[in-house]
């Protein structure tokens, strides 16, 4: 909220730099986000008094001015038409500096002196753009050789503050006033409100009736003779300096009070209002109605509208309508001043997509009784710029009128609880200049007035004493007590020591997005009849593309390849730990997985390797891989579903080229994904020492002929039956393909490594389980020892 | 004799210093000590000698031979030398070649600065939370005293899932879970995923992380609150960091704030990442309110606590200079590198 310092200073004296005044008031609660000060590139430029023009001697266009400026005369030539003899304007003295740095100089401007220039308002910095043409011209009786920013009420500026939710009454300069007040503890000065009433009676003008209880309360006042005309220049600067357009002075005296009170007008000219009633009610379904920024909008049963007899005048709260607007030649207003439902005008104004300065108010539900004093300052300013005569007496229909609230608050606690240490007295001062009435016992007997809605329970009154004190006044202190065992869950361990593996395996760890497009299905080649393809679906997504929960991490994965893909990063090893989310009976299930990726110079036994290192660091060994034809994805003769403890837990293998394509990678893919929950289950944390052998081993080297479809672990499987006695470790060191191998055929060489823990093998031992070896792989699987 | 071992000595010491290989002493040693070595030769002419002379040349046999066999040793350890220190010569390579590498990955920057976070709050005596992203509206808003309809649910655009299912807009919900679960002294931090419907540009991300932190036991004080947070901020921004407690407002603690640290870039004078303020804000807090803890089945009379949370995303983006927040989810190998 936009507060023009001078605006505010009208109810303080607070005798500081505005800059210091911002920081004050962030300090005790109430944010300034910027300060904005309009004048502070000006420098000498005074008001000047334009004595004489005379016609440029060689230019048609210019002119010559003679301009008294105070102490002297000078002479200013002007292309300007529109300054006139006797008009007071902003003069830039040689050497004077305006706004974006512009350096004024004398100077000739077609042969003739020119010793300064008469400024324009976008010149000085004060209309944003060109649209008041010409040179500024100010009131008739402004003082000669003053400083621009004195008259301008520049100096100072405007403060932008961010108000909480929760101070309905900070949207008000009056409410910001007050925080100054308590801040700087200097006293709050009275709002003006008096005015005279004629001896009529409000009651011949109009009649009011409230038909729903969202409107809380509902004032009115009638002004008669009113003259509409435009607001005094300082009334327009404030309001324009805030961020309200003005219109005409009766509109602009209903937004002067709200920008100073928090509380929103409205004014209707009481010619339209047929039957001279008002009735305040819900909106019919399909009820049309024009606001008066000329729309045309289709209301329903759950808004509030003020009406007359024929139907709505204006949207409780939001916008009056075109149909009552003031016009130019309105003689007779009736001001509202009322106090609508919160949430009820927050809901509306929602669903008409227009949320104006109004319901923006309303909608922190107001203090009804802002309305007296809102009103009653609407007919002092009325009575003030003269612009009309207020009509006796007001209609206020207010059924429950909201009383002050009181509570009490023990001193001690609040000293305990913020861990500082002050007087009672000190705090019950605090907060009266609040506004609060408070009598200091053992306890504090606090009267919160009810525009402190936000106050009701004892921390309430525990942070306006903090913040009052200073947040950087309260002391810093360790937390005391029992110590609280701090450790990392079993999961969140082992997920830190699979990143690890990963890390130093030279993957890259990624971050994508959880929701994705129900298109990537087909993209992976899923099933239809998959379960991955029951999703958690976003009601409101961003886009059809982020619109579901994903299920599995392997679309993401590709989609980080593809980018890196096409920005010619060819070699791509990445990982991810993330959720995936499953529809469930109450909540989704939410199982954490990994999944790995890469491109480059890479294959199958490369991420099957990784994958192995990850089981070894785990200490996971119950570990098979079976061959997984039933994955479309990927690539049906490479790929591999991972079992542990005969449970699937995963898959990896190349991506099937169909689905590389789709992701437009000419390159092979490999990807994996597994769940991390089965990984964890079975983990191995216990490991035993074995003694280190004592005899020697013997190793014996093994090369047989096999058939291509014939899997190195049959042959391993059949050295392990047989050999179980004396095998101590099976290393695959070769297999062959090419010359000297029959077509079909692969050659496989093992080292074996033989040897007994409780003595030395003999050759003959050793002899006769390699041969028996030997024998059993060409019996059962047709091997040829080469 | 007498001469004749004087001769062997003085010839044997000559044979010695003018030899330049260990091949050379070799045969030297033969020459003069082997079996059929000259001094050998001369002792086996022993027997021609008198009982009397006899010791006495003996003794002196001996010493010779003591001495070749020093010179012997003396000179072969000095060839040695010599020979190695040649080797060594000839083996110098180009230490400025490239080391064998087997090339390293890394953790990704978001969860980079987070275990170094964890890290901080461990030794603090915080664990670890762990809550669901897609969270009850009741945990997500109406626990934490935002009703439907309450204006600071306009402030977070929230993706929906059903009417009471919503993708979480913060990590606070994890602060009423937790209470449910866990009796007091409560000390955690809760990191994870949170969601809003923002459209996504340099500075927004529809996804984004945030870390809860929650404490909660008897006596808990706002000095606690501002003394765990600014320990916190000295320790991952470093020792000379000056913290900066703002009221501010949030439903579900009360006293609320702000806390700005002293710009980590420039020190506090003045500059781009901090907007010339000198102060970067980093976190939101607060004591717990009330109606949380009783929300969480734990009586405010009895206990008080204060929570925390901040954006994960924003502190890497400053910590690291990066100044769009989509590099964060883009993955580039290029950038992921970096870090
Ligand atoms: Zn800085």
């Amino acid at each position: 909220m936009k507060v023009p310092y001078n605006w505010l200073l009208e109810y303080v004296d607070i005798e500081k730099d505005i800059r210091e005044v911002a920081d004050a008031l962030t300090m005790s609660g109430s944010k300034v986000e910027e300060v904005i000060e309009y004048g502070k590139e000006i420098d000498k430029v005074v008001t000047g008094y334009v004595e004489k023009i005379e016609k440029h001697p060689n230019a048609d266009k210019l002119r010559v001015c003679q301009v008294n400026v105070g102490e002297e005369v000078i002479q200013i030539v002007t292309g300007a038409e529109n300054v006139q003899e006797g008009d007071t304007v902003p003069v830039a003295l040689h050497g004077s500096t305006l706004p974006g740095g512009v350096k004024i100089k004398k100077g000739k401007l077609r042969g003739v002196d020119s010793n300064g220039m008469l400024c324009s308002e976008a010149e000085l910095g004060i209309a944003d753009d060109d649209s008041v043409h010409g040179i500024m011209i100010l009131p008739k009786g402004t003082p000669i050789g003053v400083d621009i920013k004195e008259i301008l009420g520049l100096k100072g500026g405007i403060l932008d503050f961010e108000i909480t939710s929760n101070r309905a009454d900070c949207f008000g300069i009056y409410g910001i006033a007050r925080e100054a007040s308590a801040t700087f503890r200097l006293p709050l000065k009275e709002i003006k409100t008096s005015f005279k009433e004629n001896d009529e009676n409000i009651k011949d003008y109009v009649d009011v009736e409230v038909k729903d209880d969202l409107c809380r309360r509902y004032a009115a006042r009638v002004i008669k003779n009113v003259k509409i005309g435009p607001s005094p220049e300082w009334m327009q600067q404030r309001l324009m300096d805030a961020g309200v357009r003005p219109i005409n002075n009766i509109v602009d005296i209903t937004n002067y009070v709200m920008l100073e009170l928090g509380q929103p007008m409205h004014a209707f000219d009481h010619r339209f209002i047929n039957g001279k009633r008002i009735i305040v009610r819900r909106a019919e379904d399909g009820e049309k109605f024009t606001t008066l920024d000329g729309v045309e909008r289709t209301l329903d049963s759950s808004m509030l509208v003020i009406a007359d007899e024929k139907g709505a005048v204006a949207v409780a709260g939001v916008m009056g309508g075109l149909n009552s607007e003031i016009k130019d030649d309105t003689t007779i207003v009736v001001f509202e001043c009322a106090n609508f439902n919160g949430p009820n005008v927050r809901l509306t104004a929602k669903k008409l997509g227009l949320r104006t300065e109004s319901s923006s108010r309303f909608e922190k539900d107001l203090d009804p009784n802002l309305v007296d004093l809102a009103l009653d300052r609407a007919c002092h300013l009325v009575e003030a710029l003269e612009i009309g005569e207020v009509v006796g007496g007001k209609i206020d229909i207010y059924k429950n009128p909201v009383k002050p609230y009181t509570l009490e608050v023990d001193p001690n606690w609040i000293n305990e609880f913020i861990g500082i240490n002050i007087s009672k007295e000190e705090m019950a001062d605090m907060l009266k200049y609040l506004g609060m009435k408070v009598e200091v016992g053992e306890k504090l007997k606090i009267e919160v007035p009810t525009f402190r809605q936000d106050i009701r329970i004892k921390e309430d009154v525990a942070e306006e004493i903090a913040r009052l004190y200073g947040y950087d006044k309260i002391p810093t202190e360790k937390i005391k007590g029992e110590a609280v065992e701090a450790a990392l869950t079993k999961e969140q361990r082992l997920t830190n020591i699979i990143r690890n593996v990963l890390v130093s395996r030279g993957f890259f760890e990624i971050n994508t997005y959880s929701f994705v497009s129900p298109k990537i299905f087909d993209k992976i080649r899923l099933p239809e009849d998959s379960p991955l393809r029951n999703t958690v679906k976003i009601l409101n997504p961003l886009g059809e593309d982020f619109s579901i929960m994903r299920t599995t991490l392997i679309p993401s994965i590709l989609e980080t390849l593809r980018i890196n893909y096409a920005r010619d990063n060819k070699e791509v090893k990445i990982f991810e730990v993330a959720k995936t989310y499953h529809p469930a009976e109450n909540m989704p299930y939410e199982p954490v997985k990994l999944s790995i990726g890469m491109i480059g110079k890479v294959d199958f036994f490369d991420l099957k390797g990784v994958i192995e290192n990850i089981l070894y660091v785990l200490g996971i060994d119950k570990v098979d891989y079976e061959r997984d034809e039933e994955n479309p994805g990927l690539h049906p003769g490479r790929c591999a579903k991972l079992i542990v403890r005969r449970k699937p837990i995963g898959y990896f293998g190349e991506v099937h080229p169909e689905v590389a394509e789709n992701y437009e990678i000419e390159d092979r893919i490999y990807v994996a994904e597994i769940g991390l929950m089965p990984l964890f289950e079975a983990y191995k944390a216990e490991r035993k020492y074995k003694p280190l052998p004592k005899y020697p081993a013997v190793d014996r080297d093994i090369a047989v002929l096999v058939k291509d479809e014939v899997a190195v672990a049959e042959i391993e499987d059949i050295i392990w039956k047989i050999g179980k006695e004396i095998v101590e470790e099976v290393k695959l060191f070769d297999v062959y393909k090419g010359k000297q191998v029959p077509e079909g055929m692969k050659s496989v060489a093992y080292s074996i490594i033989y040897r007994r823990e409780d003595r030395t093998l003999t050759d003959e031992e050793v002899n006769k389980v390699h041969e028996s070896i030997i024998k059993s792989l060409s019996e059962k699987l047709g091997a040829q020892l080469r | 004799m007498r001469e004749q071992l004087e001769k062997i000595k003085l010839e044997a010491l000559e044979e010695i210093k003018e030899a330049t290989n260990s091949q050379r002493i070799d045969e030297i040693r033969v020459k003069y000590l082997g079996k059929k070595g000259s001094l050998t030769t001369i002792l086996r002419g022993m027997g021609s000698l008198s009982p009397e002379e006899r010791p006495i040349i003996g003794k002196l046999a001996n010493e010779v031979r003591e001495f070749i066999e020093e010179e012997i040793n003396n000179a072969l350890s000095n060839i040695k030398n010599k020979e190695r220190e040649l080797k060594i010569k000839g083996e110098y390579i180009d230490i400025t070649m490239p080391g064998k590498k087997v090339e390293i990955g890394g953790i990704h920057p978001l969860n980079k600065v987070l275990d170094e976070i964890k890290d901080i709050f461990f030794g603090m005596g915080f664990s670890i939370a762990e809550g669901p992203e897609v969270e009850l509206d009741y945990y997500n808003f109406e626990a934490l005293n935002v009703p439907k309809n309450h204006p600071a649910r306009d402030e977070q655009d929230t993706f929906y899932i059903s009417e009471n299912l919503v993708l979480r807009t913060q990590t606070s919900p994890i602060q009423v879970r937790t209470m449910e679960k866990t009796k007091p002294p409560i000390r955690i931090i809760a990191p994870g995923r949170v969601y809003r419907s923002d459209a996504v540009d340099a500075t927004h991300s529809p996804i984004f992380y945030q870390i809860e932190g929650l404490v909660v036991d008897k006596g808990i004080t706002m000095a606690n609150l501002k003394g765990t947070l600014e320990t916190f901020a000295k320790r991952f921004f470093g020792e000379k960091t000056r913290t900066k407690f703002r009221p501010h407002h949030f439903p579900f603690t009360e006293p609320s704030a702000e806390m700005d640290v002293s710009c980590f870039v420039c020190g506090g004078e003045g500059c781009r990442v901090c907007k010339g303020s000198g102060w970067i804000e980093i976190l939101g807090c607060g004591m717990v309110h009330p109606d949380v803890l009783t929300k969480g089945g734990i009586d405010p009379e009895e206990y008080s606590g204060f929570a925390f949370g901040m954006g994960l995303d924003r502190i890497v983006m400053i910590k690291y200079g990066i100044d769009d927040i989509r590099l964060l989810y883009e993955n580039d190998i290029r950038f992921l590198k970096q870090f």
